[in-house]
């Protein structure tokens, strides 16, 4: 019987690695389909903004309560994950409590940790449950925002639902086991005098006292393979979803932007064109190329001006979109999506990753080299969208995990521009105006110093 | 004191090539600046507290452009380029080291962007160099205007808080009024934009509930304060168009922080 329960746990423990590992190359596979940009730079910098913004997270003590809430969940995760590491190998030897005999002293304090950590995780569920369906926090809300309709909605609910029974089963799990060593059951008994009640269980075990031992042994293995089995489905579930951002969160924020928010990158394969178009000597320090041993560049990469689906944008951003936790704080902020205008920055994101997934899907139904013809501009984010946008940075400042969806939208632009010349016919007067008259305005150029006339005249 | 007769100059680059002279710092001067007839005003106040200081200072005049700004930002990276290797030549065949600015996008322009494109130029918006000015002691509010009991809010640009950090500055600089300063509640880098970057100044907005001038101008006018300032020809626009839609335009006024100081210097 023992040796069947440890067959069965290393068998379903093979399969979530052997499964988890095909999703990450699959995900590493469509992130490395953006363009190369260098985001290794700058490494004290980038440790720094982890620590502080993934680690110590920062941003998200913007709203205190929130921000501890989260904290609670976080820490609880990290820290939980100690004791599966007991949970392995006790279902890999068949033991029981493999640690307790060698580290009595600590033992139960590790597991009190455990147990408060587990109940605030609960207790924060909970909470957060209420926020999305008794409070009604705008931001969460499908009906304010398209989009969240569908998926995204059940995806928060199922993980805070699970993250909810996961700690019921650990701790009633710890609760019938106490019961199980009081009444010196088996080998729960051996650990009598050794292993003491916990300190959240204990007031739990009254609900197992009127159980018999069969019943009672019966409730602990269940609750243990309930646990662990859920611990293992949540950790290939979280690939699907927005949690993904558990593992994803601190690459993301380590890579994240450096630069000053309101600068807009360069785009060294037009800064030639220029320079030849302005007879001025082409400068060859064009940014991503390195030149080779020669001291010749490499041919450049005929590549799209601008965006137009996902291969096109940098893999930061693609790495941003499966890092999203569609919280909706860029939302928030966006003074376009505030006054009502189409654009979400969130759905920039979620568009971003749902195109990524399509590819996926693709690969896994036609093969690897499979193409379709759908593209990240117009069959998910329109023209409307990306027009409205001003550029504010509200959304960038506004993320917890340093993701830039303005980003995307002005790659966007770009190609819509230059590769289209989709601009709204306003821009294109615009444009006309710099090129003619050195203004965004239809004013002449030898007027430009009139102002000085006035300088003297009465206010 | 005797009553002196106020004549402001305004020299120009190419005159001080001609004399042989450099000035101290370049005044950029903007197209809000040079064609606006509101900015203008913005524009003609700074040049007299320059003037007023005994600042040696240039402006380009006529050899001025577009920093390309609004094109980059609309998603048209040529005509950008276009404008910042042509002013990039005329910054550099001056040998300019020094840029002040009323504007926050060009700002950020000549600051961030240009030396990607071979400008390098130390670069400051007119609220640092006016910040400067009052605590070297060089700028003293008195002779004109008191601002006493007045209430002032200040609206934050994009391009000068979030995008370069710039937040006390301007606050400073409105400190010195000895007016009420009045917070709203969006500030700093949680500021809502004006509604007018990113290209949208130049066309009709997305369709939506709102124009986000008006929100905007609604959070300031709920502060009570009389005075809105602003350190951008944008959000000046902005502001006074969301004041007008309120129908506010005779009981609050949108100013420049610089206006406000000339204003209180009586110049
Ligand atoms: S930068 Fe664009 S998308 Fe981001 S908050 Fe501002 S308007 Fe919204
Ligand atoms: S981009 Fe950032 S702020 Fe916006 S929904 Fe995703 S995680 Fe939240």
């Amino acid at each position: 019987m023992e040796i069947f329960q440890q067959i069965l746990f290393v068998a379903a423990l093979a399969a979530t690695a052997w499964y988890i590992t095909k999703r990450i190359k699959l995900i590493a596979r469509a992130i490395n389909l953006g363009r190369p940009e260098n985001r290794f730079d700058h490494a004290d910098e980038r440790l720094k903004t982890m620590l502080l913004v993934a680690f110590g997270q920062k941003k998200m003590f913007a709203n205190p309560l929130v921000g501890v809430m989260h904290f609670v969940i976080y820490a609880g995760f990290i820290i939980i994950n100690l004791e599966i590491l007991e949970i392995i190998l006790d279902g890999i030897l068949g033991t029981h409590r493999l640690f307790a005999p060698y580290i009595t002293p600590v033992y139960p304090i590790l597991i009190d940790m455990f147990e408060v950590l587990a109940f605030g995780v609960l207790a924060v569920c909970v909470v957060f449950l209420c926020r999305r369906f008794i409070a009604r926090v705008s931001r969460l809300q499908a009906s304010r925002h398209r989009e969240l309709r569908g998926w995204p909605v059940s995806d928060a609910t199922i993980i805070l639902t699970a993250e909810i029974l996961l700690m019921i089963a650990f701790l009633t799990w710890n609760a019938s086991d106490s019961v199980l060593r009081d009444r010196g059951v088996g080998h729960y008994g051996e650990l009598q005098g050794i292993v003491p009640d916990f300190l959240i269980s204990q007031y739990l075990k009254p609900l197992f006292t009127g159980f018999s031992d069969t019943a009672l042994v019966a409730y602990e293995r269940t609750s243990w393979w309930l646990h662990i089995l859920g611990i293992l489905a949540f950790a290939v579930y979280v690939t699907y979803s927005k949690h993904l951002h558990i593992a994803l969160g601190f690459p993301n924020v380590y890579f994240s932007d450096l630069q000053p928010k309101g600068e807009m990158q360069n785009m060294p394969e037009i800064t030639k064109e220029v320079q030849l178009a302005l007879g001025l000597p082409v400068t060859t320090e064009a940014d991503g190329a390195q030149a080779n041993d020669n001291g010749e560049q490499p041919p450049a990469e005929v590549g799209r001006f601008g965006a137009k689906d996902v291969q096109d944008l940098k893999w930061i951003n693609l790495m941003n979109a499966y890092s999203c936790t569609e919280c909706g704080r860029c939302t928030a902020a966006c003074p376009a999506n505030i006054t009502g205008k189409k654009l979400s920055p969130r759905k920039i994101m979620m568009d971003t990753r749902d195109r990524l997934e399509e590819i996926q899907q693709g690969w896994q139904t036609n093969g690897p080299d499979y193409r379709d013809e759908k593209s990240l501009l117009n069959d998910y984010i329109t023209a409307e969208e990306l027009n409205a946008c001003t550029t504010c940075q509200a959304c960038v400042n506004a993320c917890p995990i340093n993701i830039n969806p303005l980003d995307i939208i002005l790659q966007l632009r770009r190609y819509r521009v230059m590769e289209e010349s989709q601009a709204p016919a306003s821009w294109n007067a615009m444009f006309s105006n710099i090129e003619n008259n050195m203004a965004p305005w239809k004013f002449s150029p030898s007027d430009r110093f009139n102002w000085a006339d006035q300088v003297n005249d009465a206010n | 004191m005797t009553q002196e007769v106020k004549t402001y100059t305004v020299p120009t680059m190419a005159d001080m090539a001609a004399s042989g002279e450099e000035p101290e710092i370049l005044f950029w001067v903007g197209c809000a600046g040079s064609f606006d007839d509101r900015y203008k005003r913005v524009t003609i106040a700074f040049v007299r507290i320059l003037n007023h200081v005994g600042i040696k200072f240039a402006v380009l005049g006529p050899e001025e452009g577009c920093t390309g700004d609004p094109a980059r930002r609309a998603g048209n990276e040529f005509l950008f380029q276009m404008q910042a290797m042509s002013n990039i030549q005329v910054l550099n065949g001056y040998n300019v080291k020094k840029i002040v600015t009323a504007c926050p996008h060009c700002f950020n322009t000549l600051k961030n962007e240009y030396p990607e494109l071979g400008g390098n130029y130390d670069v400051i918006h007119h609220s640092q160099f006016l910040q400067g000015l009052i605590n070297e002691g060089r700028v003293r509010v008195k002779d004109g205007e008191s601002f006493k009991g007045r209430r002032i809010t200040f609206h934050d640009s994009c391009y000068l808080g979030r995008a370069n950090k710039v937040y006390e500055a301007p606050r400073d600089v409105l400190a010195a009024l000895d007016a009420d300063l009045v917070e709203m509640k969006r500030v700093r880098a949680n500021g809502l934009c004006c509604g007018a970057g990113g290209g949208q100044y130049f066309k009709e907005p997305e369709a939506g509930k709102k124009d986000v001038n008006v929100e905007r101008v609604e959070e300031a006018l709920g502060t009570g304060a009389d005075t809105i300032a602003v350190a951008c020809p944008f959000c000046m626009t902005m502001m006074t168009d969301g004041v007008k839609n309120k129908n506010k335009e005779d009981s609050v006024r949108v100013y420049d922080i610089s206006e406000l100081i000339a204003q209180g210097q009586g110049l």
